[in-house]
């Protein structure tokens, strides 16, 4: 640990991008694998499941396991995505049209640094976040981060100079800054609630976490079940912001060929999909941190009480080590479920019409978002 | 008739969320997920095939080995995409079967052009032609998609009918009541 | 080094200024300013004023100049010539331009500029969220209801102007 901090700090600052470009590209990855595996499910198929290279196929029982997976379609989809053919179009705008897909991937990167992925507890007793840059206004940067992205998907549609695109450019356009609105919103309550007078306020994720690990039945319960409305609108908001279904009004394919990447090929093209992938992943990271109770295993069960229980076992259970990687564990997993959430939804909803989507927006999410916070904000005030 | 016209009901607040759809469509979904697939693992698992199936045209021969089709040629002038080619042939006197007169000397089916009408099966007056179970022919060049003569009887086989048609003919003949 | 990271960011922000006045297409002026604004807020960065920063990120990168590219490709808007500047337009420009200019002169002329927050104070006070609030609403709450009058004011007008009243006669 001593070691890492007396690098210098560019190197210490390009490791940790390596890290979280290493964590997030196989995500992304995986993610798109298990959305066709999802689907196929859910379509009662059984899914991309024949690929077997030669040099694994002799180990007995893991390779047929992994082959019916499909888990080599993953390294065959990405050769194929990185060494196929990368046209360009001869009528659209060269320059933005090479720069939409970089700027789609550069703030889907980066807002996971500021994504608390887990926690240790040191000598004091007290929850050590991990997280790679650990600023006092997480969630704000976070957002304004990820709203640039929207900027890839404007790039693309004006830059591909054809009309198909260009309606999907104007459409996430419009679709990301409604939705916005909601989602800002509806994350306020949480923070009124963990802002408690006579303390430093915080916008940091990791202090909601820590909020929701206390004793007591108000303290330890997470946030989903104080603030159900709030943990809703995010959740729809979430799903706007991320062009999922039924919400995936940019690249809708049956009324806009492929939308914003119509024109798009190859590795650009995959590039797209990663930026979409890492969108989905740190939304669901942040949906984990603020309603549902982060690294903790159950409500009312924080990580502490679990380490207390594994202590009797032996030394190691109390290592930070440990420690750290069980909370890694645990949060990843409640991730995970959540993107599997995310695909349910998709190959469940159909989508819904540009105009409903504007209407839920501005006429239904947003009030009910502005309603939640004046509630909350005046029940907090009677509470304090 | 009178048109009677339906009143549409309004929906109910729990419709306009639009929630508890959301929800019963995700349990909808849940059940297929979980259900087992219904999938055919194709070239491991092969479909039944059903009485009556039309698949690939062949040429059969009868239970003592000897070909049927006389080449009389009436399979060549109904076949619609005219798929069939056949080239007649002589049988020579010295043969176990010369009595039976013709026999085809090449017969070839065009399986690009072939639509699996079974108009073969249905005129052929000697049983000879049968369109049989196999559907899946692949070649890579078109000559290879074209079945010759000696592929059909190998994709037909024997049909083990016991009519001896030609057999009790020649036995007539012989006793001398030719009808 | 904090230097030459404050020449880099000012550097992008007036030279991509400048590209947002001059560029001819629309679409890339509205790029140009979100470079800018960037600049900007790494400059705030520089300062240790990162919740302005995001803030700036977040509404006006984020939101604000979406909406301009929005407009811009609704409308299909190409650049096309200049138009030709009336007297009137020169004659206040020319005065507003001098205006600003003096403004910022005297601005950093002003002795007390000097004696602002330096290495001695915390950098946590500058952060906490709570204390920025509390300003908001006490210290300078007039001008920031000023503010949001201001904004409701425009609001009704794009409402007034957009909408169709029928049968409304007097609201028009
Ligand atoms: S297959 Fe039948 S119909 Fe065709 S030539 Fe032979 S005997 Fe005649
Ligand atoms: S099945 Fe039809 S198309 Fe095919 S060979 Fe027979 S008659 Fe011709």
């Amino acid at each position: 640990m001593d070691f890492f901090f007396n690098l210098p700090l560019w190197v210490q600052i390009s490791l940790k991008g390596l890290a979280a470009i290493a964590v997030i590209f196989p995500i992304a990855g995986a993610c798109s694998l298990a959305e066709r595996k999802v689907s196929a499910w859910i379509q009662g198929r059984p899914g991309p499941s024949r690929a077997l290279p030669f040099w694994i196929a002799w180990v007995p029982v893991i390779a047929p396991i992994m082959q019916k997976l499909g888990l080599f379609h993953l390294m065959a989809d990405g050769g194929k995505l990185l060494f196929k053919e990368d046209p360009i179009p001869g009528h659209v705008n060269k320059f933005y049209f090479v720069l939409a897909p970089i700027v789609a991937v550069i703030p889907a990167l980066t807002t996971i640094v500021f994504v608390p992925f887990g926690g240790y507890i040191d000598q004091a007793g007290q929850i050590i976040p991990l997280i790679l840059a650990n600023l006092d206004i997480g969630l704000l940067g976070v957002f304004a981060i990820s709203s640039l992205g929207v900027y890839s998907l404007i790039l693309a549609g004006w830059a591909s100079n054809s009309k198909y695109p260009f309606l999907g450019g104007v459409r996430a356009s419009a679709q990301l800054i409604s939705y916005e609105l909601s989602m800002t919103l509806s994350v306020l309550p949480v923070f009124l609630w963990i802002n408690a007078p006579g303390q430093p306020g915080t916008l940091s994720l990791a202090k909601v976490v820590e909020f929701q690990s206390q004793p007591g039945f108000w303290g330890g319960a997470w946030f989903v079940f104080l603030m159900p409305i709030s943990a809703f609108v995010f959740l729809v908001a979430l799903f706007a912001e991320t062009n999922r279904q039924p919400f995936d009004m940019p690249e809708s394919e049956a009324d806009l060929v492929g939308g914003f990447h119509t024109e798009y090929g190859s590795f650009k093209w995959s590039l797209f999909f990663v930026a979409e992938y890492a969108h989905m992943t740190v939304g669901s990271g942040i949906f984990v941190l603020l309603f549902l109770g982060g690294w903790n295993p159950l409500p009312w069960v924080p990580l502490e009480m679990v380490v207390g229980w594994l202590s009797g076992l032996g030394a190691w259970a109390t290592h930070p080590a440990f420690v750290g990687v069980l909370s890694v564990l645990i949060f990843l997993a409640k991730v995970l479920f959540f993107i599997f959430f995310f695909m349910w939804v998709r190959w469940t909803l159909p989508r819904f019409r540009y105009d409903q989507v504007m209407k839920i927006g501005w006429q239904k999410l947003l009030p009910l978002a502005i309603a939640n916070v004046i509630v909350y904000a005046i029940a907090i005030a009677f509470i304090d | 008739m009178a048109v009677i016209e339906v009143e549409r009901k309004p929906l109910t607040l729990a419709e306009r969320t639009y929630i508890p759809q959301i929800l019963s469509g995700l349990k909808t979904t849940w059940k297929h997920l979980v259900a087992p697939t219904v999938t055919m693992k194709y070239p491991e698992e092969r479909p039944p095939i059903p009485p009556g199936y039309r698949g690939v045209p062949t040429l059969v021969k009868d239970p003592n080995g000897r070909e049927k089709c006389v080449s009389c040629q009436l399979c060549e002038f109904v076949c619609p995409p005219k798929a069939i080619r056949i080239t007649p042939g002589e049988i020579p006197p010295d043969s176990e079967y010369a009595h039976v007169e013709k026999a085809p000397q090449e017969f070839e089916i065009d399986m690009l052009r072939c639509i699996y009408c079974g108009l073969c099966q249905e005129v052929c007056p000697e049983e000879a032609i049968w369109l049989q179970t196999q559907y899946s022919t692949s070649g890579y060049t078109r000559a290879e998609m074209v079945n010759n003569k000696k592929k059909l009887y190998e994709l037909g086989g024997t049909l083990p009918d016991q009519h001896f048609k030609w057999d009790k003919k020649k036995a007539a003949e012989e006793h001398g009541n030719v009808h | 080094m904090s230097d030459t990271y404050f020449y880099i960011f000012a550097a992008i922000t007036v030279a991509s200024a400048l590209a947002v006045v001059f560029k001819r297409n629309t679409v890339g002026a509205s790029l140009a300013f979100l470079l800018s604004l960037c600049g900007v807020a790494g400059l705030f960065l520089q300062l240790d004023a990162q919740l302005l920063a995001v803030l700036l990120v977040l509404v006006y990168a984020g939101a604000v100049v979406a909406l301009f590219l929005f407009i811009i490709m609704l409308l299909n808007m190409q650049g096309g010539d200049r138009p030709v500047f009336k007297k009137m337009t020169i004659v206040s420009s020319t005065i507003a331009g001098a205006l600003l200019l003096t403004g910022v002169y005297l601005l950093a002329k002003r002795p007390e500029l000097a004696r602002l927050p330096e290495a001695g104070q915390p950098a946590s006070v500058l952060l906490d969220l709570k204390i920025y609030g509390a300003k908001l609403f006490t210290t300078y709450l007039l001008p920031v209801q000023v503010v949001g009058f201001l904004l409701l004011i425009a609001m009704l007008g794009v409402i007034v102007l957009s909408k169709k009243f029928e049968g409304l006669e007097d609201v028009k």
